[in-house]
């Protein structure tokens, strides 16, 4: 546990030296700014989605409806900048070799890495979360808002219900950095890695809307990105929470064992 | 365990589909060795050390670090080992000095305390607070050998530590390995250049297309070498007679008033001898310094480039 702790540790202080860490999360944090300074100067707003009504009804609800347009594609890219990138560069750089001939077992080198690239991800998400709340509260105040099923909601309660969502949230994105991983680690190819890996994301939500797919949309990763939908609910609904759960685990599980396996036992050679 | 040799190698097979990376290596080498890994780019040098390092399956056979197996027992097998393939390699965007900090606390025990004292000898500490992305090669080559002697190895495993620097950093390169050597340090480190081992090393092990060719004592590999001389005397004419006379003496040349000719040391003491008898007066006697490099020619087929003899003559 030490040893993966060690890797942990200097992962995230090589994330902190990369640039392209600061583009993930400069993006996560300035999407909500726009968004509000954008509905400062326009009087409409997105009311073709859940919540979008009640934009300007407090700064609580910016969050909520960033989190609804990053789904498609910017947070995957966030989540696949770094996941693919994470074991890639390293084969790339001839690194791996380097950190592979000290003390520390490679089960122990993937670990380190696995959890830097989660922690990377949910950072990302929490900082698209203050930053839109404070952005949103400047531009609309803090107040109560209307949930989903119409009834009112008050604003600290709507902060907690927005963190739970961002909470909920950040499962299936783990999904997707664990197929970054998975393909980060099988290529060695950093950019091939970060664009199949959006791919693979865009795709989960296009066969979701595709006709046809109705009986296997539950099951789909793209659907539990609305899993916290539930929270905004009265009462709240626990069933899209609970299956977005176990859903993501299995994605995040199934490629996450299958890059370890590969990792352990891959050659590590010049490429 | 601890009085296995620190490199045993036998039967190392690598495959990568149709190629024959390495197609059979046998190798010892015992403690206090500096032993020599030659054979020119592509003979399969750098894949056999990526084997002893665990860092590729070998396809058969098995490379033992003082009796254990890197397939078979992980990082463990690396204790007591250091050493770098094709080149260390390190994070550009971070100093000399954090990356080493990073590499000691990969290590186990812990070998941040000796961070300073490692950057000492490899005379780099003044520069330890750059990127390492703004290094020369020779400094990433120093920074290499200062991250293996991080964790107090008994094994040097050194690929091609030397290659592509000037002839200043390769003589301070030759003096550092020297210097370990001298502390009673094993040093395995493989070249494509002759005359660096020549130096360095007691014992070598030649490779060809992925085999052993040669594996011995340099000194009984220099003895079998017939070395070329070049023979100046007052006398051409009668030099050349008796050199052809001479047994041992071969491919015997003239070059305006300068004879060529090869031969081992036995020989060459008694042509000396002969030249003095017959009263030819020689002025000049002088061997070849490619001595080592012609065998090396022979046992690996020629493949030798122009670069390094061109390299042997600075
Ligand atoms: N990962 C690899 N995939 C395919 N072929 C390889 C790989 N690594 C090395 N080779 C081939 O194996 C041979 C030996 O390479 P190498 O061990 O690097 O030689 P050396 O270090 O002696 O120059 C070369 O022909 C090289 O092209
Ligand atoms: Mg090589």
């Amino acid at each position: 546990m030490i040893g993966v702790a060690r890797v942990y540790r200097w992962e995230l202080a090589k994330l902190l030296a990369q640039k392209r860490t600061y583009l993930g999360l400069g993006t996560a944090m300035i999407v909500p700014v726009i968004f509000v300074v954008v509905l400062q100067f326009q009087s409409g707003g997105p009311t073709d989605v859940p919540l979008g009504r009640y934009i300007r009804d407090s700064g609580v609800v910016t969050p909520l409806i960033v989190l609804l347009f990053m789904s498609i594609w910017g947070f995957p890219l966030i989540a696949a900048l770094v996941a693919g990138d994470i074991v890639a560069s390293e084969s790339h750089n001839g690194t791996l070799k380097t950190i592979l001939t000290r003390s520390r077992e490679r089960g122990q080198v993937f670990a380190g890495k696995a959890l830097a690239a989660f922690t990377y991800t949910l950072s990302a998400v929490v900082a698209m979360g203050v930053v839109g709340v404070i952005a949103g509260s400047i531009a609309f105040g803090f107040h109560s808002f209307t949930s989903l099923s119409g009834t009112p909601v008050s604003a600290v309660r709507g902060l907690a219900l927005m963190l739970a969502s961002l909470a909920v949230y950040v499962v299936p994105l783990a999904g997707i950095a664990a197929f970054g991983l998975l393909v980060s680690t099988v290529t060695r190819n950093s950019a091939a890695s970060v664009v199949s890996t959006l791919m693979f994301a865009l795709f989960m939500q296009l066969i979701g809307v595709l006709p046809g797919t109705e009986s296997i949309r539950p099951y789909l990763l793209g659907t539990q990105f609305d899993a916290w939908h539930g929270f905004l609910r009265t009462p709240t609904d626990w069933t899209p929470v609970v299956r977005a759960m176990w859903v993501s685990a299995i994605y995040i599980f199934v490629p996450l064992f299958g890059a370890y396996l590969v990792f352990v036992r891959r050659d590590v050679a010049g490429d | 365990m601890t009085d296995a040799a620190p490199v045993i190698a036998r039967g190392l097979v690598k495959r990568y589909g149709d190629i024959v990376a390495v197609a059979g290596v046998d190798l010892t080498v015992e403690p206090g060795d500096v032993f020599g890994y030659l054979g020119p780019n592509g003979a399969g040098k750098t894949t056999s050390l990526r084997m002893m390092l665990g860092l590729i399956r070998p396809t058969a056979g098995s490379a033992k670090l003082f009796g254990r197996d890197p397939i078979v027992d992980g990082v463990k097998a690396l204790e007591g080992v250091a050493g770098f393939v094709e080149g260390p390699a390190f994070y550009p965007y971070l100093s000399g000095r954090r990356n080493l900090q990073l590499l000691a606390d990969y290590d186990e025990p812990n070998s941040s305390s000796l961070i300073e004292e490692v950057l000492e000898t490899v005379e780099l500490r003044d520069r330890a607070k750059d990127r390492v992305g703004g290094y020369s090669h020779g400094m990433r080559q120093r920074l290499g050998i200062a991250a293996a002697l991080l964790r107090q190895p008994r094994l040097l495993l050194l690929d091609e530590p030397a290659t592509g620097l000037d002839p200043a950093g390769m003589r301070d390169m030759r003096d550092l390995i020297r210097r370990l050597a001298g502390e009673g340090l094993t040093i395995m480190l493989s070249s494509h250049l002759l005359y660096e081992v020549e130096e360095l090393c007691n014992r070598v092990a030649i490779i060809r297309k992925g085999s052993i060719v040669y594996e011995g004592q340099l000194g009984d590999l220099l003895a079998t070498a017939t070395t070329s001389y070049r023979l100046k005397t007052r006398d051409p004419e009668r030099a050349r007679t008796i050199c052809l006379n001479q047994s041992g003496v071969e491919n015997v040349t003239i070059e305006g008033d300068e004879l060529r000719f090869s031969a081992d040391e036995d020989a060459v003491a008694a042509l000396s001898v002969a030249l003095g008898q017959a009263r030819v007066a020689i002025t000049q006697l002088v061997a070849e310094v490619a001595s080592l490099e012609e065998l090396f020619l022979g046992m690996t087929g020629g493949e030798s480039s122009d670069h390094d003899r061109q390299a042997v003559a600075s």
